[in-house]
């Protein structure tokens, strides 16, 4: 009953699946993320009524289903001839797509600093920069990390829908696989497995940071 | 020296500072009384810029502080100011609190910074807290360390918004401690404050705001013994 047609190689092309998913992750976590910052900052900084196009930008992001903006995303670059690979207009979607909710856990954090807290920084001289580089990037990364981490897993299991525009990473090896070698269940697990092999030192770091981050709380 | 000429501010339609009218002189100390919502506050975070005023003028020195041209981060350099609470930032260590603004405006060395630090929270009696966080430090100790952030700076004048209203009853003895020993260091000083007795040990003059109004101003004395504003006569009897 344990026995299996998958071999070392289909091994080695799950774990070049899960390359593209790490990579797809990677790239839009990353860029998402220093637009999430960006806007964030935005965001608090102008005050709900001027951010309101932003806003409403990022709430489209947050409220149409990822699979419909990469379809739909994917056709208008063909129809506008940016000429963008399926791997570009992945990451591009997938990083407005972090960015929109990246954007309101660094709101939350910032927001979550004391004014007095920053009053007491600008009124021994530090400009609003250093206040923000010094005092509110700290506490605010504290607050936002756990946040932040669930959205990065989020974003890691949500990029296998880049499949739909060919993409072979980790679900849609395993689907070639299911399909070669109708072993669906048994497929389907190992595929799991790499998921979580992939996720758990993701969280662990985030369960770590916080640790080492809380002595002073 | 700092000047307050006919300064006005407003909260939306809620006029919290209607025309102050006020002169501190080098060396002076003076502490604010009133009821909350008096106004009081509001015109300490005016005098270091954290607040704009809707008419008037306040000068520290000379220099105009919501004058457009105004460095105000510079200007802030020689006005320390300590909050009611929150001052800390609890993710740095208590020696981190004090050196971060000499290092990061004043470009101090590490070493200048960290004596200075050193000197002045020995100064407020936490020569032995230099490593621990803030969170460890009762709200009297945190107080004091936000004091000694301040002096790092080597200000010139010291505000004080109500600094030991947030603390427990057997705290505020230490915190006041420190304001004595600041004002008889010859430290230009304002206070606002509900500590009476306090008020009438330290200050050179006391003012009494009422509604956004400098309703009286005097010497201790006078004020206490003698108050000549109807609002402060019934401020002074509940007080007491």
């Amino acid at each position: 009953m344990f026995e299996t047609a998958l071999t070392f190689n289909d091994l080695l092309f799950l774990a070049k699946g899960a390359g593209m998913t790490l990579a797809v992750t990677g790239v839009s976590v990353a860029a998402g993320t220093v637009l999430g910052i960006l806007f964030g900052v935005v965001r608090t900084q102008f005050g709900p009524i001027w951010s309101m196009p932003l806003t409403f930008f990022l709430d489209i992001f947050r409220s149409v289903p990822l699979l419909i903006q990469l379809v739909l995303f994917n056709s208008f670059q063909a129809i506008a001839k940016f000429g963008w690979g399926p791997f570009t207009t992945s990451c591009v979607v997938l990083s407005l797509y972090t960015a929109a909710y990246c954007t309101e856990i660094v709101r939350g954090g910032i927001e979550s600093v004391p004014t007095i807290t920053r009053r007491a920084g600008r009124s021994l001289g530090l400009s609003w920069a250093q206040d923000m580089r010094y005092i509110v990037a700290p506490l605010a990364t504290r607050v936002s990390l756990p946040a932040w981490i669930g959205l990065t897993l989020g974003v890691m299991k949500d990029s296998a829908l880049v499949l739909w525009l060919g993409l072979t990473e980790l679900l849609k090896a395993s689907q070639i696989l299911v399909t070669r070698l109708q072993e669906p269940l048994f497929i389907l697990m190992v595929c799991g497995a790499i998921y979580f092999l992939i996720s758990f030192p993701i969280a662990r770091l985030g369960g770590y940071l916080e640790k080492r981050w809380s002595p002073n709380d | 020296m700092i000047e307050i000429e006919n300064v006005r501010k407003s909260f939306g339609a809620l006029e919290v500072l209607k025309g102050i009218n006020l002169t501190v002189a080098k060396g002076e100390v003076l502490t604010v009384i009133g009821g909350s919502g008096s106004g009081k506050s509001t015109l300490l975070t005016c005098i270091n810029g954290l607040e704009p005023i809707d008419a008037g003028r306040i000068t520290v020195d000379g220099t105009e502080v919501h004058a457009k041209t105004t460095d105000l981060n510079t200007l802030r350099c020689k006005l320390g100011i300590v909050f009611q609470q929150w001052n800390a930032f609890p993710h740095l260590t208590v020696l981190e609190n004090v050196m971060l603004a000499p290092r990061k405006v004043l470009r101090q060395s590490r070493a200048e910074a960290e004596a200075m630090a050193v000197k002045q929270l020995t100064h407020v009696g936490l020569g032995d807290k230099l490593k621990v966080y803030p969170s460890r430090l009762s709200g009297g100790q945190q107080q004091r360390m936000a004091i000694a952030r301040a002096l790092a700076m080597s200000p010139d004048y010291m505000l004080f918004d109500e600094v030991t209203s947030a603390l427990d009853p057997q705290l505020v003895g230490e915190v006041l401690d420190t304001l004595r020993l600041l004002a008889s260091e010859g430290m230009t000083m304002i206070c606002v404050t509900h500590e009476m007795k306090f008020a009438r040990e330290v200050s050179d003059r006391v003012a009494f705001f009422h509604k956004g109004v400098m309703a009286e101003i005097a010497s201790p004395e006078d004020l206490f013994e003698a108050p000549k504003d109807p609002e402060l006569q019934k401020f002074l009897s509940a007080t007491h």
